[in-house]
């Protein structure tokens, strides 16, 4: 058995018995990023030293006997969002190619106390704004089950890593669906927080109203232990709320006899949706009903439009946001012969084709005459959707669905139909406009051996409770230990 | 929806993005497609809806006002693409 094959919690408490050291787990770590990563491409910068640097310091803190917590010395990676200091940070862009930060966001901050040594900075869709990768500057990341397929995206690099056991665990964000999206299309669990429990304070911006932070992982322990270490309340974000979280693995393994979970009869009405899939979910929506929940059907009338509704919202924000990009105070500056020539042409060479297309769909949602049709209609039908999820949590604990309404799709199949493309999202975005927690684990596979993922939403601030039906669904079924061919390689 | 050429170039302008004709050409297809696809917004009744700007509380929390170090000016002038002593250098804006 290799050390990478250990869970995190696996791997802290080996590290705690002095069993295995921080430095061996970051070389094999290393080693795997070595013999696998050509392939998959997860990684967009790997910081060898600065890892194997940290690990020395983990295992130099067991040894005084001030072991920082159940994590201290458990390699993991980050998505290349989050500011880290004198490591450059791309955002997947080619406008920020060679931006370095000058300090460590709030969630890098926190992850450096709990002891984690960073192994690097994974691969993205540009500015977050995608689901296959694709959308990368630089090169797309290639899916552990068959190499021909997207990982999902955003955090399609994270995803991979995780997958392809390159790390332990890692960080993404999700906006419409970026972490769970590619944690379902990978075989892995991923966890989009409330809206509000984990500081966007260096976290490059996308759509502010929507993007959250969340832990990756290869199972439902690890995503608890590594959203504990994040889940920390920030006055440097007027968003992070001051809720205290619980302890997330505290109640973890105490089933979910009694709850009721919601099944909304929309969801799979929508379009797309691959009936392997479906089946997938079914099965398991019935497992857990065996465990002693009770299924209780649901509406979600307004879901329909979450697409509508997200895909001008998400814009809109995001062109406000990347207005900062202008060549002036970091990142690339193109000259041109007076200032708004350098404007365009900045932004122009800098940004890539569908982030152009979001900023020019944002910018036209906002412009004079267009606000109230598109901007604030989608607005106040964000309310309805909310309401829809207010509604349904007055009679059920969680509601259940697919993640995604397919298994991994071919690299180059979606990415020049942009509409094709956020299809993707269809079960993911509501989550987001809501605020609301949402877990994706595997619950099934295709013929094609590719994971197919179960979404669970929460009630808001009631993750603990999502991750407690996401471990009684894991703890019966071995998804989640199942490992992608290229692992064996 | 159909965007003429003319209302991509303004869009563009109001951006900041110096499109290729090409690229002109490639938004007006597409942004029209999205736009038709989003248009289903119109038939949902809101007139009795408020707006949702964001999913956090809608009000902006108070702090006190305290003097915290910030970053030094070489520090935070690390990233310029260029630069005059403690200044960002930009063109020339006034004749």
């Amino acid at each position: 058995m290799e050390p990478t094959d250990l869970s995190m919690l696996e791997l802290g408490r080996k590290l705690g018995s002095g069993e295995l050291s921080s430095v061996e787990a970051v070389r094999a770590c290393l080693a795997r990023v070595d013999r696998l990563d050509g392939r998959v491409k997860a990684f967009l910068r790997v910081d060898r030293e600065g890892a194997l640097a940290q690990a020395e310091l983990a295992d130099r803190r067991r040894q005084e006997g001030r072991r920082a917590g159940p994590l201290d010395g458990v390699p993991v990676g980050l998505k290349d969002l989050f500011l880290t200091e004198g490591l450059p940070t791309t955002a997947g862009s080619r406008i920020l190619e060679s931006f370095v930060a000058p300090d460590d966001g709030t969630v890098v901050k926190l992850l450096r106390a709990a002891g984690t040594p960073i192994l690097g900075k994974t691969n993205m869709d540009e500015f977050a704004m995608g689901s296959s990768t694709e959308n990368s500057a630089f090169f797309p990341t290639r899916n552990p089950w068959n190499l021909e397929l997207s990982p999902g995206g955003s955090s399609g690099g994270s995803a991979a890593a995780v997958a392809a056991r390159m790390a332990f665990g890692a960080l993404g964000t999700d906006t419409g669906g970026s972490i769970r999206q590619p944690a379902a299309l990978t075989g892995t669990v991923g966890l989009k927080p409330t809206y509000g429990r984990v500081s966007r304070l260096g976290v490059v911006a996308f759509a502010s109203s929507l993007d959250q932070v969340g832990p990756m992982t290869r199972d439902v322990p690890d995503c608890a232990a590594l959203l504990q270490a994040i889940a920390v309340h920030d006055p440097g974000d007027s968003t992070s709320a001051p809720v205290k979280a619980p302890d997330y693995l505290a109640e973890i393994e105490a089933g979910v006899k009694g709850m009721k979970l919601g099944l909304p009869r929309e969801y799979l009405e929508l379009p797309g949706m691959d009936p392997e899939v479906r089946a997938a979910v079914e099965a398991a929506t019935l497992a857990l009903e065996k465990m002693g929940a009770q299924l209780v059907p649901v509406s979600l009338p307004h879901t329909r439009y979450a697409l509508a509704t997200y895909y001008l919202i998400a814009p809109a924000e995001a062109s406000s946001n990347l207005a900062r990009y202008d060549g002036v105070r970091y990142g690339l500056r193109v000259d041109g012969r007076n200032l708004l020539a350098m404007y365009g042409r900045t932004r122009d060479q800098g940004f890539g084709l569908e982030v152009k297309r979001r900023i020019m769909l944002g910018t036209y949602a906002l412009s004079a005459g267009y606000y109230d049709a598109y901007y604030l209609k989608a607005q106040k039908v964000r309310t309805l959707i909310k309401q829809d999820f207010v509604e349904a949590f007055r009679t059920v604990d969680a509601v259940l669905s697919p993640t995604s309404p397919t298994a991994a799709f071919r690299i180059g199949e979606k990415v020049s139909d942009p509409l094709a493309m956020y299809l993707n999202d269809v079960f993911t975005l509501p989550c987001n406009l809501a605020g609301l927690p949402g877990l994706s684990l595997p619950c099934g596979f295709t013929r094609a051996n590719l994971p197919i993922g179960l979404q669970i939403l929460g009630k808001p601030w009631d993750e603990a409770r999502v991750l407690r039906i996401a471990r009684a669904f894991e703890r019966e079924h071995d998804f989640h230990r199942r490992t992608p061919p290229l692992g064996a390689a | 929806m159909s965007l003429t050429q003319e209302e991509v170039r303004h869009v563009a302008g109001l951006a900041r993005l110096s499109l290729s004709e090409e690229e002109e050409t490639l938004m007006r297809t597409q942004l029209s497609a999205i736009l038709d696809a989003v248009a289903e917004l119109s038939g949902v009744d809101t007139s009795t809806v408020e707006p949702t700007s964001h999913a956090a509380g809608e009000v902006a929390p108070w702090r006190a006002d305290e003097v915290l170090p910030s970053f030094p000016p070489q520090k935070a002038l690390g990233n310029a693409p260029a630069k005059v002593g403690t200044s960002f250098a930009v063109p020339r804006i006034i004749e």
